[in-house]
């Protein structure tokens, strides 16, 4: 295979979105706001900003979040997450306190 | 045991101890995938359930499963294979702030598609890296002890840790080689970019040594992501780039527009010798996936992409689609402090 030819298919398809990426403002949010069991559904509490970015940092950079679920089951999220995402126990707390404002 | 009996073992005993938000969980995701590769359809019908069920405050009890039919053609048209097995089974006991110990059958950590990209609700593409076996000692799995957490973690960096050993078995469901190995990731949440370093060792039959490093690079304020691995082993080598994006330009993720996933990823492998134990192809390849996804609202997604593979052994074009969706509920309606 010409090497030209797929190097400038590497470079085309990694090189296009960037411009638009950077001039644009993060709405990665987990559950939608206006679900009653979504963490963002609330006012702001002191611990969301610290929660907001934890998850961003550690459960966006793999997965979409799901569209809401039961605070019943929350804990169990955050437990399965610390293992699996290697999170401390701060990071699991203020999480938890994210997702329970 | 079948899985559906230890499932419902495992439910039975947590019953009793899930209180507040430690409700025990099924999750998972559900799939309808086809692949063409050369003018052959495959169709595969298939489901992933999870479970998480914690039992008091420090352990965790965890476990994946597949459920899987493949249709594929054969010179009378159409013929069957079903796969049910286990992808882990494993208790975690949080031992202190930096120690987790698991124990039973784990994910091997090595690089990180294993762990973290695998499930099929997570993953972009319904197919995995070619260099995917690439030290997870064909199982992709240990049966043993993982000591795991996070080492250090500040506002600026954190690092974490994963080290194990695999006991040998030839259980059916828990297939596993004698081995150990060991992962170490930094993060820099400033940057959102993360590096790390994997290796392994199968300790049975040809002992082998396997390296890995990934990286991950997500800039803040973006919905674009990059992700890539490299993994040597002794015969073989390989690597793959993987990037997608998700544009707020037309009213934000949630808009029709924004529900679309561009994705591309770019592998290459390559041999080391003819010697075929890892699970790569027979010959150097290069591919290139193109692939496009979009968000339907309600957990579900559908998934395409083309792929063109370039080999000695000849050029292949693949196309794949599929529809995932994503569940997640507790097993019971549980009562809130």
């Amino acid at each position: 295979m010409n090497k030209k030819y797929f190097l400038a298919i590497i470079l085309g398809a990694l090189a296009l979105p960037l411009p638009e990426a950077k001039s644009q403002k993060t709405e990665q949010v987990p559950p939608n706001p206006t679900d009653k069991h979504s963490p963002t559904s609330n006012k702001p509490q002191p611990h969301e900003d610290e929660g907001q970015r934890l998850f961003e940092a550690h459960c966006s950079r793999c997965h979409t979040a799901p569209e809401g679920f039961s605070p019943n089951i929350s804990g169990t999220v955050v437990r399965h997450m610390r293992v699996r995402a290697s999170l401390s126990q701060h990071d699991e707390q203020e999480l938890l306190r994210f997702f329970n404002p | 045991m079948t899985m559906g009996a230890i499932f419902s073992l495992a439910l039975v005993f947590c019953a009793r101890c899930g209180v507040a938000q430690d409700t025990p969980l099924i999750s998972g995701g559900v799939a309808f995938l086809t692949s063409t590769n050369g003018g052959n359809t495959t169709y595969q019908p298939l489901i992933e359930p999870l479970l998480a069920a914690p039992i008091g405050k420090h352990l965790l009890i965890e476990s994946r499963a597949t459920i899987l039919e493949t249709f594929s053609p054969d010179s009378n048209g159409y013929d069957h294979t079903h796969f049910a097995g286990f992808t882990y089974l494993q208790g975690d006991y949080i031992v202190s702030p930096h120690f987790t110990l698991v124990g039973g059958s784990f994910l091997l950590p090595f690089n990180t598609y294993n762990e973290r990209l695998s499930p099929v609700w997570i993953g972009n593409f319904q197919d995995g890296p070619l260099i995917a076996s690439l030290g997870l000692l064909s199982s992709g799995s240990g049966l043993g002890g993982m000591l795991r957490g996070s080492a250090v973690s500040r506002r600026k960096y954190s690092v974490d840790y994963a080290t194990w050993f695999s006991a040998r078995s030839d259980n059916e469901q828990f297939n596993a080689k004698r081995s150990f190995g060991g992962r170490a990731s930094l993060y820099l949440p400033g940057s959102r970019l993360e590096l790390g370093l994997s290796y392994d060792r199968q300790l049975q039959d040809t002992q082998e040594n396997f390296y890995g490093a990934h990286l991950w690079w997500e800039p803040k304020d973006t919905v674009f992501r990059l992700r890539s691995e490299f993994a040597r082993g002794r015969h073989a080598q390989g690597y793959w780039i993987e990037a997608d994006y998700r544009t707020q330009a037309f009213g934000g993720l949630n808009s029709w527009i924004g529900r679309f996933e561009p994705l591309f990823r770019m592998q290459q492998t390559f041999r080391r010798d003819n010697v075929a134990s890892d699970g790569l192809p027979l010959t150097n390849v290069q591919r290139a996936d193109f692939g496009l996804d979009y968000n339907l609202p309600h957990n579900t997604r559908i998934l395409t992409s083309y792929a063109r593979q370039f080999s000695s052994a000849g050029d292949t074009n693949i196309w794949e689609t599929g529809i995932v969706y994503r569940f997640l509920f507790p097993t019971w309606k549980g009562k809130m402090k």
